[in-house]
């Protein structure tokens, strides 16, 4: 049966609300396929409002991949904005996709990718919207089945209660693996329902399913243990790694938004994975081994995705992108390409040395050099050596020497607030650092008219990495830290006016901190802030620390758990984690190991190019790193 | 220390093109902003040799001719382009046509001589909309235009970023006729009635817009709306001297 298209009912409302093109779909690369020719049909979701989830590379990619199959069908949904909400609610107008205006509930699949915990609280809006029970137990076999996806389902926990299941890791091979079962499964003319599809994907292993799984809890408080309830489901669920990137190049022709968006580029992933081994960072622990993307792929896919969308910017994505084995040879070749073509490239996420400095000029020939970003994270060089970010001050003093040198105007250095091990003093020396970039800038660049500007953020300890069992620090600390540091470097006669200060407060990181390292004793809280209104929670202008505080207080009440239990608290070796069933490849003893290291201050190399450090992902997972060079130019271009 | 960009300066302009393009269906939601972010990426697609400016963050060459607001469709919206290259004008409508998404859609290309006749602004002082109010009687409308047709001013409301400001709704209307629109599929169907406004209004400084005239038809003489009217720019130009409400009461720019 064809599904009737919202629009009709949608488009009355539309005028009333603010940006409404956001909600009308029709951007060039869009899909649209005939319901009835697609046994399965996915409704993808990113949970934050258009303008933030239209660039997602994630949905981007599993977009195309899908549609590009027949018999599958894939459309897109994001988060409507309060105002038309409070309209759809009104006039009974379902959640909608915006590709073909249909009802989310009406699909067998709806995918939702949490790049972060913030948006918890947009799911159960979209569900609700969308009339599929919040709570997964209570769906029947009309309503899709709900997956999670993206790094924050490596612990699905908090939301186990709201979806139905997770995927970890890679999407491209996993999302066709899913399809191939709904397909089959619906063939056979749908055998034991619901039941019996989510049975048949968690016993393949391709998803996690947290029903299946029952966890039990010690008198104070620590989990137990996690165990399967059905046979032939897997003890631990394993994370997928899509090992050769030439062979899954997409996103070929994305889409092109109507509306205006955070990010409008062509952006190409150059390599996946990272084993720099910064202690903090989940991205880096999760998505090992490193995987090149080739020289020869990533020209193919930039030419074919400037002429597929008349972008005039192109991203080289990657966690780490100056550590591409060719990096200098796609950076000169991209260069030479586009010279007077009016496209600019740009490198996001780059260390802290002089080589970026050079790349950087290559991909700006010609062009306005205003900002470059680093990212030192740690204030001192003790705090670097803690999360394993091996930048001595020097480097960094030498590194925006060159950037200012070579004309750049401003650069930009991120730093962490509330690392483990941290003191006020580690802090304090960010002042110190930047008086001293302003001092070398002005000498390198013979002119005054130079800015740094210091962006800080407070530390979020994540699962899955040598933190994962840090106490976070309480925000009341993070905030008299970043004021005292605000103090300091306004008050600086000589340098301050030089030097800009961002940061927020530290409460909206507890929250993420909760929904992190929480369980699924941590749903209740999510679910009651929704219900007090909590909405788009990534936000600073509709987050609210009290509503959160609120609920999880009422909801923790006579247990021996609270906010401060899941967030501020050290978790020893002993403790079984929310996520140990969710094997994202890493050997639990290597981690401790790691983090034990951190509180010594003891560094790691980088395992591509020195001897193997046992983290466990390559044996674990069958995997290796994969690096070049291959020697080849990026020239000639395939013909299109 | 020079802030001058290095390289040999940008190509000369070679070619002027006129163009009107149409704003249909969903994509009526779209703002200028929109619509010309839209355009600069059809162009670069369709390989249009487009003469930029000079200077650190070159822009191509562009000008639009006042751009029916958000949630207004329209016929009739109008640009010019420079191009560094000649191309013909039949091959730069197809190109950017095709490079577009459906409901932007190119109408109308011609040369444009720079020094021979009006410029594409001195083309254009009036523009001629269609309303149409789902959910109102006819009856009801004639009253209230004729009631609005009758004062010597309207001052109306209008909500800016900057807080309220007030514009005068009468003085700039040239022509305002009701009519009877069947109801089509595209708004609810148990709606029923649909008036329809033919309105012609003069370009002025503020500018008076369609959503002004009809909240002076609401809070002036007594309209009610029940469902968003939907407003469609049919034409813009010079007011010809024929007589109020004719199809061709505005010259054509590109004529």
């Amino acid at each position: 049966m064809p599904v009737d298209s919202v629009f009709p009912r949608l488009e009355p409302l539309l005028p009333l609300v603010h940006k409404p093109v956001q909600y009308v779909g029709g951007e060039l690369n869009a899909t649209t396929k005939d319901w009835d020719d697609c046994p399965v049909r996915w409704a993808l979701m990113y949970p934050d409002a258009y303008e933030v989830g239209l660039p997602n590379q994630g949905i981007q990619i599993l977009y195309e991949v899908l549609n590009e199959q027949d018999g599958v069908l894939a459309e897109r949904t994001y988060s409507v904005w309060p105002d038309l909400e409070a309209l759809m609610r009104e006039h009974d107008v379902p959640q909608f996709t915006v590709d073909s205006h249909r009802p989310v509930g009406s699909f067998d699949v709806l995918g939702v990718s949490f790049a972060t915990e913030l948006g918890y609280t947009n799911l159960l809006t979209a569900l609700d919207l969308a009339g599929i029970p919040l709570t997964a137990a209570d769906r029947t076999d009309g309503h899709p089945i709900v997956i999670a996806g993206g790094h924050a389902a490596f612990n699905p926990e908090p939301v186990a209660e709201f979806i139905d299941a997770a995927v970890l890791g890679d999407g491209e091979q996993a999302s066709l693996t899913i399809t191939a079962i709904i397909r089959g499964w619906k063939d056979e003319g749908s055998p034991d329902g619901r039941d019996g599809l989510l049975t048949r994907l968690a016993v393949s292993s391709v998803v996690y399913v947290p029903a299946f799984y029952e966890v039990s809890y010690l008198p104070d408080g620590r989990i137990q243990r996690v165990v399967p309830t059905r046979p032939g489901v897997p003890w631990r669920v394993s994370k997928h790694t899509v090992m050769d990137l030439d062979a899954w190049p997409y996103p070929k022709a994305p889409l092109v938004p109507l509306a205006e968006t955070v990010h409008e580029r062509y952006s190409v992933e150059i390599f996946r994975g990272c084993t720099r081994g910064c202690r903090f960072c989940q991205a880096g622990m999760i998505t090992r081994p490193v995987r090149e993307r080739s020289i020869t792929t990533v020209g193919d896919m930039v030419q074919r995705g400037i002429a597929a969308t008349g972008f005039d910017e192109v991203g080289l994505l990657s966690l780490s992108s100056a550590d591409h084995s060719e990096i200098g040879e796609i950076a000169k070749g991209l260069a030479d390409r586009y010279e007077g073509e009016q496209v600019s490239l740009s490198l996001p996420s780059t260390r802290v040395d002089a080589f970026n400095v050079t790349l950087a000029d290559e991909l700006t020939r010609g062009g306005r050099r205003s900002g470059l970003t680093f990212a030192p994270e740690g204030g001192s060089e003790r705090m670097r050596r803690v999360i394993n970010k091996m930048v001595t001050e020097d480097d960094l003093i030498r590194t925006v020497a060159t950037a200012y040198g070579s004309g750049w105007r401003q650069v930009k250095l991120y730093f962490m607030c509330g690392l483990p091990t941290e003191e006020d003093d580690d802090v304090m020396q960010i002042a110190a650092m930047a008086r001293r970039v302003i001092k070398t800038g002005r000498e390198a660049a013979g002119r005054k008219d130079i800015r740094c500007t210091i962006s800080i953020g407070a530390f979020v300890p994540k699962p899955h990495t040598p933190f994962q069992w840090a106490p976070q620090l309480d925000w009341q600390t993070v905030d008299r830290r970043l004021r005292a540091l605000k103090g300091t470097v306004t008050h600086d006669r000589e340098f301050g006016r030089s030097i800009g200060l961002r940061y927020h407060d530290g409460r909206p990181s507890i929250i993420e901190g909760l929904l992190s390292r929480g369980d699924r004793r941590v749903a209740p809280v999510i679910r009651k802030v929704w219900e007090a209104g909590a909405r788009f929670d990534g936000w600073t202008e509709h987050f609210s620390f009290e509503r959160w505080e609120q609920a999880a207080s009422e909801v923790f009440a006579d247990t021996p758990v609270s906010l401060d239990w899941y967030t501020t608290r050290e978790r020893e070796l002993a403790e079984v984690l929310p996520w140990d069933h969710l094997d994202a490849g890493l050997d639990k003893d290597w981690m401790w190991q790691d983090w034990q290291d951190a509180l010594a201050g003891g560094e790691v190399d980088d395992c591509r190019w020195t001897p193997c450090y046992d983290c466990g992902v390559c044996p674990s997972m069958g995997t290796e790193i994969q690096v070049g060079p291959t020697g080849r130019p990026l020239l000639p271009l395939s013909p299109v | 220390m020079s802030r001058q960009p290095p390289g040999p300066p940008p190509p000369p302009i070679v070619q002027r093109l006129r163009i009107r393009y149409a704003k249909r269906g969903r994509l009526r939601f779209t703002s200028h902003r929109d619509v010309a972010r839209m355009l600069e990426r059809a162009l670069r697609r369709a390989q249009i040799p487009m003469a930029f400016s000079a200077g650190f963050s070159p822009h191509p060459k562009l000008s639009y001719a006042g751009a029916a607001p958000t949630g207004v469709a329209s016929e009739a919206e109008y640009l010019e382009i420079a191009l560094a290259e000649r191309r013909d004008p039949a091959d730069v409508l197809a190109a950017l046509d095709g490079a577009l998404p459906p409901g932007i859609d190119i109408l109308e290309v011609i040369e444009g001589v720079p020094g021979e006749g009006p410029s594409l602004a001195e083309r254009i002082e009036a523009s001629y909309w269609q309303i149409r109010l789902p959910g109102v009687a006819p009856d009801a409308a004639e009253q209230a235009a004729e009631h609005l047709l009758g004062m010597t001013e309207a001052p109306v409301q209008r909500a800016t970023k900057d807080g309220f400001r007030t514009v005068d709704a009468r003085s700039a209307i040239v022509s305002l006729r009701v009519g009877n629109g069947a109801p089509d599929g595209d708004v609810v169907p148990e709606i029923g009635a649909c008036a329809t406004l033919d309105l012609a209004v003069r370009h002025a400084t503020p500018a008076v817009r369609p959503d002004d005239v009809l909240t002076a038809l609401r809070t002036a003489a007594g309209l009610t709306t029940p469902v968003a009217p939907v407003v469609t720019r049919l034409a813009q130009g010079l007011l010809n001297d024929t007589s109020p409400g004719d199809a061709d009461l505005l010259s054509d720019p590109l004529g």
